[in-house]
């Protein structure tokens, strides 16, 4: 996209075991727009003669409008985005950033914010709280870590926020106390959850169960494309064949082809990369967030973020 | 851009005109051709022509992304002047302060950028200062603390920007009209639609929901991204050259559509663009929707050739039902009549702008 921004690593930080942060500052200058708590950035990577595209919520002051802060956590597995950042990233380099996007946003009606943490999902949260705080709303952090070592913006958070901040490690034998949290809320007051998916679910169960509608559960699917077999896939209009390797997604294996699909989320989340199936033999494995059941089971539709194909023909409308 | 026209558009003076009693507004030579002429080509074809908000021809009103006019201060008195009589025409629900101030920063900065004759911003650290000369305002205060500006940001900023302003909240996958100053609106009316989500207030527009067309555009604009704002053209007929011709007014400017005469169509006729563009707001996440009105009449468009031969041809070929809505029926064919006098046959070239 053109109206990307090129911005310098300005600042590597090890912010917990195996949490890295990264500031980045506009090559051109000039202040960053502001943005929304719980947005995110795509961050292109230029990682030998692969270009990396990863999305990571922001999580520095959305009125900081010198630089960008992400955080990473090392992967065990990593696609490459996580490993390369760790590894490989150094202060001075120059990564191109796409403008913030938010689809976790808080809802400005909420008579209060009640975020859940788990590990790096702590991420999105670090920017709602500087905003909450800013325009004097109440809100309370819930944050769950393996140990103290591994909690990220633990210090900080807890020297800004105070009792409004609570930690549970693991190591420490303190756990979540889910039914807890969800009960004798203010009316009006809303749910927010990101980190692991297992930590989410129950989250999200525990508040269903203690009768929460459904407008005020907020979540975060932070989601890397699934690794998987390796297919091809044909486009209709230039009837050109690309393959799709086994770490790469859909989407990577196309903008590796040098074309350039539409995107905003690569999670499966947005609906911004919805392509039209032309014609398959063989089954779709979808990946996504966004579609319906029904709209699954036709599969006349393909979230290339975050689908994979297994068979013998995938045509697609591109 | 070789466009037969270098002069960029920098309004000096303003006119002193009305939209209302006498009805004294009219366009300079400059403002003509600085008009958003809607069509671009001889037929009337339906279409969603939604394109990116991008500063477009020298001149046009397309140049600057927020566009100010000879007609900028008779605007915002008219302005002023409905929202004394009728102050509902501004309404913001409480959750969006945000988006208030997000609101209030975009349209200095946008007007500060391309007026800075006219406005400018000097920001230090929250301490703003902004001076709006044609209004001869020069007012200070801290960007966040709605106590230090004599009125709501969304408020005070509409109130020195032209066109109508409705502000978007964003949630449960749906947009809603939840803050706006609606003084200038065709036929609707912010007091009946705020709150509402986006299939709620498209709901009266005729076979566009069987068509899906708001699920597709609903879908588009909730992943609008920010810096990259869209615009659409829409347009419609006005009598008279009134701005506010909304329903709580329709006693005063319906019966003026039974007045149009073969004798008054130049003067009488107005041809009303709205040029409405989409903005992503970053600190709310919320949508900015501007609508700004430029209206011009008969007599003004067949100065220029290709929109007076235009205009006619395009008329002919709007189907009955869409005239009906735009409530055009009563005078399309005396206005019809009216322009083929000006069209000489010859063809057109392609695209809106005059040749
Ligand atoms: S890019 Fe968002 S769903 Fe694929």
């Amino acid at each position: 996209m053109s109206d990307d921004l090129q911005m310098r690593v300005t600042a590597l930080v090890d912010e917990a075991a195996g949490i890295r942060r990264v500031r980045l500052e506009p090559v051109a200058g000039g202040p960053l727009p502001a943005f929304s708590g719980g947005a995110h950035v795509v961050v292109a990577m230029r990682d030998g003669d692969v270009t990396r595209r990863n999305p990571y919520s922001l999580c520095c002051d959305p009125e900081d409008r010198t630089g960008y802060e992400i955080a990473v956590a090392r992967a065990a597995a990593s696609r490459g985005g996580s490993a390369f950042i760790h590894e490989r990233l150094a202060v001075g380099d120059v990564l191109v950033v796409g403008a913030p996007t938010n689809l976790f946003q808080p809802d400005w009606r909420a008579k209060k914010h009640i975020l859940v943490a788990g590990g790096i999902g702590i991420t999105p949260f670090v920017a709602m709280m500087a905003q909450f705080a800013r325009a004097g709303l109440a809100f309370e952090l819930h944050y769950a870590v393996r140990s103290r070592a591994a909690a990220a913006f633990a210090g900080v958070l807890q020297d800004r926020y105070g009792p409004r901040v609570k930690i549970y490690a693991a190591d420490e034998g303190a756990r979540l106390p889910l039914a807890v949290l969800v009960q004798n809320q203010p009316l009006g007051t809303h749910l927010y959850t990101c980190g692991p998916e297992r930590l989410m679910e129950a989250v999200l169960d525990t508040a269903r169960q203690a009768g929460w509608p459904e407008q005020a559960l907020h979540a975060e699917h932070f989601m890397a494309p699934p690794p998987g077999d390796p297919f091809s896939v044909t486009l209709a209009n230039s009837g050109r064949e690309v393959a799709v390797g086994p770490d790469q997604s859909l989407l990577e294996a196309l903008e590796a082809a040098g074309i350039n699909p539409r995107y905003l989320c690569r999670g499966g989340v947005c609906g911004e990369c919805a392509t039209r199936v032309v014609e398959f033999r063989g089954t779709i494995l979808h990946g996504d967030h966004f579609l319906t059941p029904e709209e699954r089971a036709e599969s006349r539709t393909i979230m290339i973020c975050m689908s994979r194909f297994v068979g013998d023909r995938l045509v697609l409308d591109l | 851009m070789d466009t037969g026209y270098s002069a960029t558009h920098r309004p000096e003076t303003f006119r002193d005109e009305t939209f209302r009693g006498e009805f004294s507004y009219a366009n300079s030579p400059e403002n003509i051709r600085h008009f958003p002429f809607p069509f671009h080509e001889d037929a009337y074809r339906y279409s969603v022509n939604i394109e990116p908000h991008v500063p477009g021809r020298p001149g046009s009103a397309f140049e600057h992304l927020i566009d100010v006019d000879e007609h900028y201060l008779a605007e915002m008195a008219d302005r002023a002047q409905v929202l004394a009589e009728d102050p509902l025409r501004y309404q913001a629900l409480p959750h969006m302060m945000l988006a208030q101030w997000d609101t209030l920063e975009l349209l200095m900065e946008e007007q500060a950028r391309a007026y800075p004759h006219l406005f400018t911003l000097e920001r230090n650290g929250d301490q703003w200062r902004w001076i709006n000369r044609p209004l001869g305002i020069d007012d200070t205060f801290t960007f966040g603390d709605p106590s230090t500006l004599p009125r709501e940001p969304l408020d005070y900023i509409c109130r020195q920007t032209q066109g109508d302003i409705a502000l978007m909240d964003q949630r449960d996958g749906n947009l809603w009209l939840d803050a706006g100053m609606i003084t200038a609106q065709a036929d609707w009316s912010l007091d009946f639609d705020v709150g509402m989500n986006f299939h709620e207030w498209h709901a009266p527009v005729p076979l566009a929901p069987q068509m899906g067309v708001f699920d597709r555009a609903l879908k588009y604009l909730l992943n609008l991204q920010l810096g990259k704002p869209v615009r659409r053209l829409n347009w419609t007929m006005t009598i008279n050259p009134r701005l506010d011709t909304s329903p709580e007014n329709y006693p005063k400017w319906g019966p003026d559509r039974t007045t149009v005469t073969p004798e008054n169509v130049g003067q009488k006729v107005h041809l009303r663009v709205e040029l409405q563009s989409l903005w992503r707001l970053p600190r709310s996440n919320g949508m900015l929707f501007v609508i700004r009105s430029y209206m011009m009449r008969m007599d003004e468009v067949v100065t220029v050739p290709k929109w007076g031969r235009r205009l006619p041809r395009v008329l002919e070929t709007l189907p009955e039902e869409l005239a009906s809505y735009k409530g055009l029926s009563r005078y399309r064919q005396t206005t019809i009549d009216w322009l083929k006098r000006h069209d000489d046959g010859a063809p057109t070239s392609p695209g809106i702008f005059p040749d």
